[in-house]
């Protein structure tokens, strides 16, 4: 286990230091100490090593973030793996707005309650919060399973295209062109896989689905495939 | 972009240290708001007196015999206490009013920042670690106070562009965001009567405030009725002689943390103008709720 001070040797010591593990490195598994609320915690990294944040943190952490599985034992500050490719981000805490904002791939796990705008844009990601979720989230989503434990806010996928949305408690209300769709055992069997990996013991039954109902855009069947 | 920091003790221990951990937040909040500072404390209370903080572009000669001035046209006494651009005047109760007028007349270039029993209002132009050390923050005690770093966007850095801004007898608001619907607000208030001086947005959600307080509603329906009567962005914090309040917009883009133990509650822009706050590990730390109005009381 490798530590690195956050407070003592500063932020772009950190990015690069992490930025720089390739495949080949032993040094697998990091701890961060005193992020202290800091910004752009882990950003950038594009190998599958270990990174775990001792303490809650501002903006951007773990952004764009490429194979590697970065924790954070509090909560994180607006834009939580933003634009995230692959790997895992797990927060413990609770997570400000836009979490998981554009994400093309990756599991983001939210343990608390995230925000406003969670998942706007999201276009691959797969988000998992296990509490509630704040207005005008998944915004003009376009792929990728949001999966909501508790209570959704106003505007749940307005504008959205081909993202699933799953939530288990009350929706304050649906976005324009959002609404409710039938659940099909397959996805049953997504929302199982992604529980499961994201460590809740929430039943699949109890989640209602949401999705596009494709008035504002013009979806063609025969593209769904580009999704 | 802006930065706000507040903190309201519940723990009487602390007040002696309020002025220092506030400066302490409000440098962290540097990045957010560079060209210029303030802050409003709320300290001690001197039963039958009243205090008027006034500001000053040239403080050698508007300070110089005020007192003295003012007492005569009061006939009453008044004592002064100066602190760099800014003085304390200390006057009767009953005569803040009086006072204001006549000061008007004796020193017409001067401005009154804030008015009540145990607010005073202090703010300039510069970078918030100096403006800071210019009024020595860091020594004042109390029992709540409010700061604020500003990023200009709807108008310009002056001393009266800066925050906080008073809303009437022991009030202040600080804000971070932009109004957009300023200028009609602005012209509707002073077809009522009501003053307002520059062309900065937040004087106006101050005028604001003001104005509904004097018909009548209490602090909390005003705040209520921003939600209602401003367009833009905003987060407010607001504070009263013995109480701190918190509003966001119902967008909610601008950030905000709040924690939350036995010996305080905590306002930040950002959670890390609140990482040295004593017991923050274990305190209670949340995001408000858009479009909610919070309020803590003595």
């Amino acid at each position: 286990m490798q530590t690195y001070d956050l407070e003592a040797n500063g932020l772009r010591g950190l990015n690069s230091t992490l930025q720089e593990q390739n495949g080949g490195t032993n040094k697998t598994a990091w701890e961060i100490v005193n992020p202290k609320g800091s910004h752009a915690i882990a950003v950038g990294l594009d190998s599958p090593i270990d990174v775990t944040v001792k303490g809650s943190t501002g903006y951007y952490c773990a952004g764009m973030n490429q194979q590697a599985t970065v924790r954070v034992e509090g909560s994180v500050g607006p834009g939580v793996a933003e634009n995230m490719m692959s790997g895992q981000v797990i927060v413990e805490g609770d997570a400000s707005q836009y979490a998981g904002a554009t994400g093309h791939g990756g599991l983001l796990v939210i343990k608390g309650n995230a925000s406003s705008r969670c998942g706007i844009s999201m276009k691959g990601i797969d988000i998992v919060v296990h509490g509630n979720i704040g207005h005008m989230c998944a915004f003009m989503a376009q792929a990728g399973n949001l999966v909501v434990c508790g209570d959704a806010g106003d505007a749940l996928g307005d504008s959205c295209y081909e993202a699933r949305l799953f939530v288990r408690g009350s929706v304050k209300s649906l976005g324009a062109d959002c609404i409710e769709k039938e659940m099909r055992p397959e996805h049953i069997e997504i929302l199982k896989d992604l529980l499961e990996r994201a460590g809740s013991d929430a039943k699949p039954e109890e989640f209602k689905r949401y999705g596009s109902a494709r008035q504002l855009y013009n979806f063609d069947v025969d593209n769904a495939q580009a999704y | 972009m802006c930065g706000i920091v507040g903190l309201f003790l519940k723990d009487k221990s602390l007040e002696p240290k309020l002025g220092d951990m506030l400066t302490d937040m409000l440098i962290t909040m540097t990045d957010r708001g560079p060209d210029s500072a303030g802050i409003a404390i709320y300290g001690s209370e001197a039963d039958g007196r009243t205090k008027l903080t006034v500001q000053s572009d040239a403080p050698e000669e508007a300070f110089d015999g005020l007192d003295g001035a003012l007492a005569e046209a009061l006939s009453s006494d008044v004592s002064i206490r100066v602190i760099d651009t800014h003085a304390v005047l200390d006057v009767a109760a009953g005569k803040a009013e009086e006072a204001r007028s006549a000061l008007a007349e004796l020193r017409p270039g001067m401005r009154v920042m804030s008015a009540g029993d145990t607010i005073e209002i202090y703010k300039e132009v510069g970078l918030p670690e100096k403006v800071a050390e210019r009024f020595d923050v860091r020594g004042m005690s109390g029992t709540h106070g409010i700061g604020h770093t500003r990023m200009a966007t709807e108008s310009a850095v002056t001393t009266e562009g800066a925050h906080p801004f008073s809303t009437g007898s022991d009030q202040c608001l600080v804000h971070n965001g932009s109004l957009s619907n300023h200028n009609s607000l602005r012209r509707k208030l002073r077809r009522d009567g009501v003053r307002i001086e520059s062309q900065n947005d937040t004087e106006v959600g101050a005028a604001y405030l003001t104005w509904k307080m004097q018909n009548g509603a209490t602090l909390g329906e005003a705040l209520e009725g921003t939600l209602e009567d401003l367009d833009g962005f905003f987060n407010f914090v607001v504070g009263t002689k013995d109480g701190f309040g918190v509003v966001r917009d119902p967008i909610a883009c601008k950030p905000a943390v709040m924690a939350e133990t036995d010996q305080y509650v905590a306002f930040g822009s950002e959670y890390r103008a609140l990482v040295n706050l004593p017991g923050i590990e274990d305190a209670k730390v949340w995001e408000p709720e858009p479009a909610t109005v919070y309020f803590w009381n003595h």
